[in-house]
């Protein structure tokens, strides 16, 4: 029975991790730098499963990496840029120190470097992976593209984040992918679908930051470092797949224009988002793959049958706004309605002493919706509409062309939904909601048909609850009666008996029935093993829960409308 | 006027009555140079504060200060009235009041401008270009050249040798070209599958923000806004608590929204969320609830089994702590707190006859045996049998003639229980014998056959606990010679000589001839207080008061076969029925739990358990439900005994 004896902590899972402090000594580099590779390389920090284990026997709270990560790290080139530029900046401080004006030049010039494209082709090792992970990236770059160009960072990272943003909006209006928009209190939440994979980003309102002092700008200005390479090389691929000219380009009518366009104009008329883009080969517009036919069989077909569907409902969204004129006043947020509505195929434009690349006049006659933000307007043109700029949003979540009734100036507005809520069964709909749904399916809407409908089925109710109380009282009565025959018999007091005729007692087999179902049941889940139970509990537990809440929006929404009802017929009234 | 000149370069910016002052007083200082009279020289004044005299003149006396009696008022008075009072100032070095001439008052105006004190002072004069492009034939300097200025310098010899060395050794380089490669190019033109790390697969991308709702929305439907109290609560709350974390809010229109404060932390916190948590595959448990449900025979298939309460028993004014029927079934007897025993007709409800005894019934048991008419009674330390005189009276004076025909045994033997035959009125009342024991009894019951008797006199500090007497031979046994635990209830097999013993937290099987320890089941649960022998008689079921029915197969192992949690309270007492597969349970919580227990002959199969109906009837008092329970001996009916001093029975 020989042997060595095993040692604790020296195999197992005590050592597969490795704690934050020891990685850190591993690669040799301050804490900002780790953090910083960490954030470049993706690298995260994994949960033990025994904690106590691999802590050895400690329990005090740490961070820990797995082993082979760090040492994958230690291969990486980036690493030793980061040394080389600690070395660099101690070397300009001395040479500042010593007021060595030629040598803090020359090593000026030769500043180092690095670059993240290894990185990038390294953590995302196909394009779609790319793609798939550029909502962050996306987020990144509008927030930081609104900064102001003072303090919290370098003025060439707000450039770069800027021109990628342009940019990536530029392709969203050539592709016209765009699916949804919402108006948060947050800022705006754009969703496109590229290649195949849903991205959503939100923009900040267009407002000076109030920058917080318990946010560390040099984390973000790594991620930042990060998603701009990211969200350039994918730019640069996605102008490839649509043969446009990258960086990218308005396009121009007279080629002499060009040369002398000042770059910085065409800079400025590209983030206008009012022209198209310039391409590599003069393509033939609207050349759209058609599905192919297939025989299919069965579920096959209808499958086939719903994505066709799904294809032909989606190429409408896509030309929703064709063929429309909008002129935006200039209190609407420019910017956000420009690419909504070029992004669905209409044509937009501004006052020339807004913004760069207005295209038409206020005084042009075809305009056939004028977006305004305000009570009133005091000159109205009669041959267009004066409507308020959720009706856009909603219109493109809508996938229709609303009425634009409802939306005219000064006019409440009706509520914004959220087109990224999916109601399942049992959820709670908000009747808006419900009237879109019948809107898509081209119903009209009868909105006071329904009103009474409601009514007369809240009557139905109440009826029926009426039904139910009398019933309980019935059976009351009867417990009462028996109760008293019951005393007398005690007492022993001889009863003065009287034959009644009996009544028969409508039996109800529906409800009979399902009293017993639910007794069966009831039955079944006493049987049920402990930890089945346990589980069964917390889900019906998640259900209850979801349902009383549905219900409880349900009754916030009927006592709202209750209160309401007055000022309404009031209002109907006076009309 | 040469020191006018010279404070010329003065510059004034001070523009309020104090400033001027002051400035007047300055250039009176510089003005009176010239015809001195006194001596001290450019000295701060305030030395000669204390003195009668300000300084001294040329001859050298005393130059006095001039009387000043000129208080506050005087001085404004002074101000208001006098037209020049703005351009008197005091003389520091004489102490007299003067007052400045036009030029002098123009003079400070131009400085207070910034403008040169001398009036004639032209300051744009035209610029002499001295050192011009022009080369001129004259030098400007006559010295001759240096020497060093035309021989090569050793100095820069020596820097240019150093740098010439420094590249020959590699340490200055030539600069860098400028990168030429476009920041952005086509970084996936060569999409290589073999090149994907294997770590990849390992990675777990990060999972995407939750989209939001409509609550979230700048003009959401009404019922998304919060109402007062929810506001006031999800201000109470800790942010991390927080189901929401931000105030839905409706905002009439677009232009109105203001900026989201917290717009840079939700950025930020979503980094760290990048970098800082760990990540991990989480199997997701994604069952429909149905599917957790077991399928068991539907209650229907599994019929007859009672259902409904049909009969209530009322009479007694206590606790009715036990019950048992006879072995035709056309009886019901019931002990109750109210010291009494009454006999019911079953069918009819009506009782035929209750006998009052000395303390309150712990238990009653009917004699098994159909040929001999029965009753085990116990209260206090009393065991008392009871001839009722129901149904056959044949049988019941058999009964009379069984108990009187013993003969006392020749050789009489010291017994722990004293067996007195009852007369009298007790006799009357249908007493026939009367065991008095050492101790309270709490539990008695009948062997099969009807000739033992099994007492249970729970007591944990004694070996003499569980008594069994044999009534045709009048002989009291204590089969244990050792305690082993509190002992809570005894029952025979119904087939076997084995004897069954309940503690506190086992059941033991004893072999009644081989007279040894057979079995120990562990019933796994904190107090036993009931247990029911299936008659085949391989099955128990034990009731416990932490809620838990306990099912054992003895041929299966010493542990459970099943628990059930049916109760929500402490399980009071369980009973088998004689024919039918059905098993009942009666617990605090007022409830009757009838479960379908089959067992069959087959070995390999297992006793198939499914509860078939609660039974609800009796109200609680005093934290109690259903004390007894029992089935009918050849109907699925069930009786159960309650603390509300009612017997129920269920058909």
């Amino acid at each position: 029975m020989g042997g060595l004896q095993k040692k604790k902590y020296e195999s197992g899972s005590a050592t597969n991790y490795i704690s934050r402090n020891k990685a850190r000594k591993k690669l040799s580099l301050s804490l900002a730098d780790f953090r910083r590779l960490c954030i470049l390389k993706g690298i995260y920090p994994h949960e033990p499963k025994h904690k106590k284990k691999v802590n050895k026997g400690s329990t005090a709270p740490r961070t820990f990496y797995l082993l082979k990560d760090i040492r994958f790290l230690l291969h990486e080139p980036i690493v030793g840029k980061f040394r080389e530029y600690k070395i660099f900046v101690r070397k300009l401080r001395k040479a500042y120190g010593k007021a060595e004006w030629s040598g803090v030049q020359r090593m000026k010039e030769n500043k180092p470097a690095y670059k993240l494209d290894h990185i990038i082709k390294e953590r995302y090792p196909t394009f779609i992976d790319a793609v798939r992970d550029v909502d962050d990236a996306l987020s990144m770059c509008f927030l930081f593209s609104t900064f102001a160009r003072t303090g919290k960072c370098h003025v060439q990272t707000i450039q770069l984040c800027r021109r990628l943003g342009v940019e990536w909006m530029n392709y969203i209006i050539t592709s016209r992918s765009l699916r949804k928009v919402f108006l948060s209190i947050k800022g705006i939440y754009y969703q496109a679908e590229v290649l195949g994979q849903t991205i959503t980003w939100i923009i900040p309102y267009q407002f000076a930051h109030d920058h917080p002092t318990d946010v560390d700008y040099r984390v973000m200005a790594t991620f930042t470092e990060l998603y701009t390479t990211l969200l350039g090389f994918v730019n640069f691929r996605l102008y490839q797949t649509l043969n446009l000219v990258y960086p990218p380009k308005v396009k121009h009518t007279k080629c002499a224009s060009i040369k002398y366009m000042d770059l910085h104009i065409s800079y400025q008329k590209l983030a206008a988002l009012s022209a198209s883009l310039a391409r590599t080969v003069p393509s033939v517009e609207d050349e759209e793959a058609e599905l192919d036919h297939f025989p299919a069989e069965g579920e096959d077909l209808e499958k086939m049958e719903t994505r066709e569907k799904m294809e032909l409902e989606q190429n409408k969204q896509k030309k929703l706004f064709e063929g429309l004129k909008f002129f935006l006043n200039r209190e609407v947020p420019r910017e956000s309605l420009a690419f909504v509505i070029r992004c669905f195929g209409g044509e937009v434009s501004w006052d020339k002493s807004l913004c760069i690349g207005s295209t038409y006049d206020e005084t042009d006659e075809t305009i056939t919706h004028h977006i305004v933000d305000r009570p009133t307007i005091d000159k109205q043109y009669i041959n267009r509409y004066y409507i308020q700029p959720q009706w856009v949003y909603d219109c493109v979540n809508g996938k229709i062309l609303l009425p634009v009734e409802e939306y005219f100036l000064g006019v409440t507005l009706p509520p914004h939904l959220s087109p990224f809520v999916e109601e399942s069964e049992g959820d709670y709909v908000p009747p808006e909601k419900l009237k879109l749904l019948a809107l898509q399916k081209g119903e009209k809407p009868q909105a006071e048909e329904d009103e009474e409908e409601e009514e007369e089925e809240e009557d139905d109710e109440d009826d029926e609850e009426e039904d139910d109380q009398s019933e309980d009282e019935d059976e009351a009565e009867d417990e009462a009666s028996l109760a008293e025959m019951e005393e007398k018999r005690a007492q022993g007091k001889s009863l003065s008996v009287k034959v009644t005729p009996g009544k028969v007692k409508p039996e109800n087999r529906m409800r009979t029935e399902q009293e017993e179902k639910a007794e069966e049941k009831r039955l079944a889940i006493m049987m049920m093993k402990k930890r089945e139970k346990y589980l069964y509990d917390k889900i019906m537990f998640g259900k209850k829960r979801h349902v009383r809440e549905a219900n409880k929006l349900a009754a916030k929404r009927k006592a709202h409308d209750d209160a309401n009802k007055p000022d309404k017929k009031k209002k109907k009234k006076k009309c | 006027h040469s020191s006018k000149r010279s404070l010329t370069k003065i510059y004034a910016y001070g523009h309020d009555q104090d400033q001027r002052k002051f400035w007047l007083a300055l250039i009176l200082t510089s003005v009176t140079l010239q015809d001195i009279r006194n001596t001290v020289g450019n000295i701060p004044m305030e030395w000669y504060k204390d003195y009668p005299h300000i300084g001294y003149d040329l001859d050298g006396k005393k130059i006095f200060k001039p009387i000043r009696n000129k208080d506050e008022l005087d001085e404004f008075l002074d101000k208001m009235e006098n037209p020049d009072y703005w351009r008197t100032v005091q003389d520091k070095m004489t102490g007299a009041d003067i007052r400045l001439s036009d030029e002098q008052v123009d003079l400070v105006h131009r400085l207070q401008e910034g403008k040169f004190g001398d009036v004639n002072f032209n300051e744009y004069e035209p610029a002499i270009d001295f050192f011009s492009n022009e080369v001129m034939i004259h030098p400007v300097t006559n010295r001759p050249q240096d020497k060093r200025s035309f021989i090569p310098s050793l100095i820069e010899k020596e820097k240019v040798g150093k740098l010439v060395h420094a590249i020959k050794m590699g340490w200055i380089k030539p600069r860098r070209p400028k990168e030429t490669t476009p920041q952005y190019y086509d970084l996936w033109a060569k999409e290589d599958p073999n090149s994907i790390l294997g770590r990849h697969k390992m990675h777990v991308p990060a999972p995407k923000l939750k989209l939001p709702g409509h609550e979230e929305s700048y003009n959401p439907p009404p019922e998304y806004l919060m109402s007062e109290e929810e506001r006031l609560a999800w201000e109470q709350q800790d942010p991390e608590d927080r189901k929401l974390s931000f105030l839905p809010q409706k905002f009439a229109c677009l232009r109105a929204v203001p900026a989201y404060s917290r717009f840079i932390h939700e950025r930020f916190e979503r980094c760290l969320d990048l970098y800082l948590c760990p990540r991990q595959r989480k199997m997701r448990v994604n069952v429909n609830p149905e599917d957790l449900i077991p399928k068991l025979p539907k209650p229907k298939d599994l019929q007859p089994f009672p259902t409904t309460q049909s009969l209530v028993y009322r009479g007694h004014s206590s606790l009715v702590r036990s019950i048992s029927t006879s072995p035709s079934g056309q009886w019901l007897v019931s002990g109750s707190d109210d010291c009494t025993v009454r006999f019911w007709e079953v069918s009819t409800a009506r009782c035929l006859k209750t006998v009052e005894v000395g303390g309150a019934v712990k238990g009653v048991a009917w004699n098994p045996n159909p040929s001999i008419c029965l009753v085990a009674i116990s209260y206090d330390d009393t065991v008392v049998l009871l001839n009722p005189g129901l149904g056959d009276r044949l049988v019941s004076t058999a009964t009379d003639q069984l108990i009187s025909s013993y003969e006392e045994p020749e050789e009489v033997k010291e017994q722990p229980v004293q067996w007195t035959v009852a007369e009298g009125e007790g006799h009357e009342q249908g007493h026939r014998l009367i065991l008095k024991h050492p101790k309270a009894v709490r539990q008695v019951t009948w062997h099969g056959k009807g000739d033992y008797l099994a007492c249970v006199m729970p007591d944990n500090g004694s070996s003499l606990q569980v008594v069994i007497h044999q009534v045709s031979k009048r002989r009291t046994q204590n089969p244990f010679r050792k305690n082993k635990g509190l002992v809570q209830c005894v029952s025979f097999h119904p087939i076997r000589p084995y004897f069954f013993v309940a503690t506190q937290r086992y059941v033991r099987v004893y072999n009644l001839i081989k007279q040894e320890l057979t079995k120990k089941l562990m019933a796994n649960c904190k107090w036993i207080s009931s247990m029911a022998t299936h008659p085949g008689g391989d099955n128990v079921i034990c009731g416990s008061y932490d809620c838990r029915l306990a099912w054992f197969d003895l041929d299966l192992s010493t542990k459970p076969y099943k628990v059930l949690r049916h109760h929500k309270k402490a399980l009071r007492s369980v009973a088998y029925h004689r024919h039918y597969p059905l098993f009942a349970s009666g617990s605090d919580d007022g409830s009757v739990i009838v479960c379908h227990g089959m067992v069959y002959n087959d070995l390999l199969q297992n006793p198939l358990i499914v509860p078939v109906k609660v039974l609800k009837g009796h109200t609680i008092t005093h934290d109690l439900g259903v004390l007894d329970v029992t089935f009918h001996p050849t109907q699925p009916w069930v009786f159960s005994s309650g603390a509300d001093g009612t017997v129920r029975l269920f058909t």
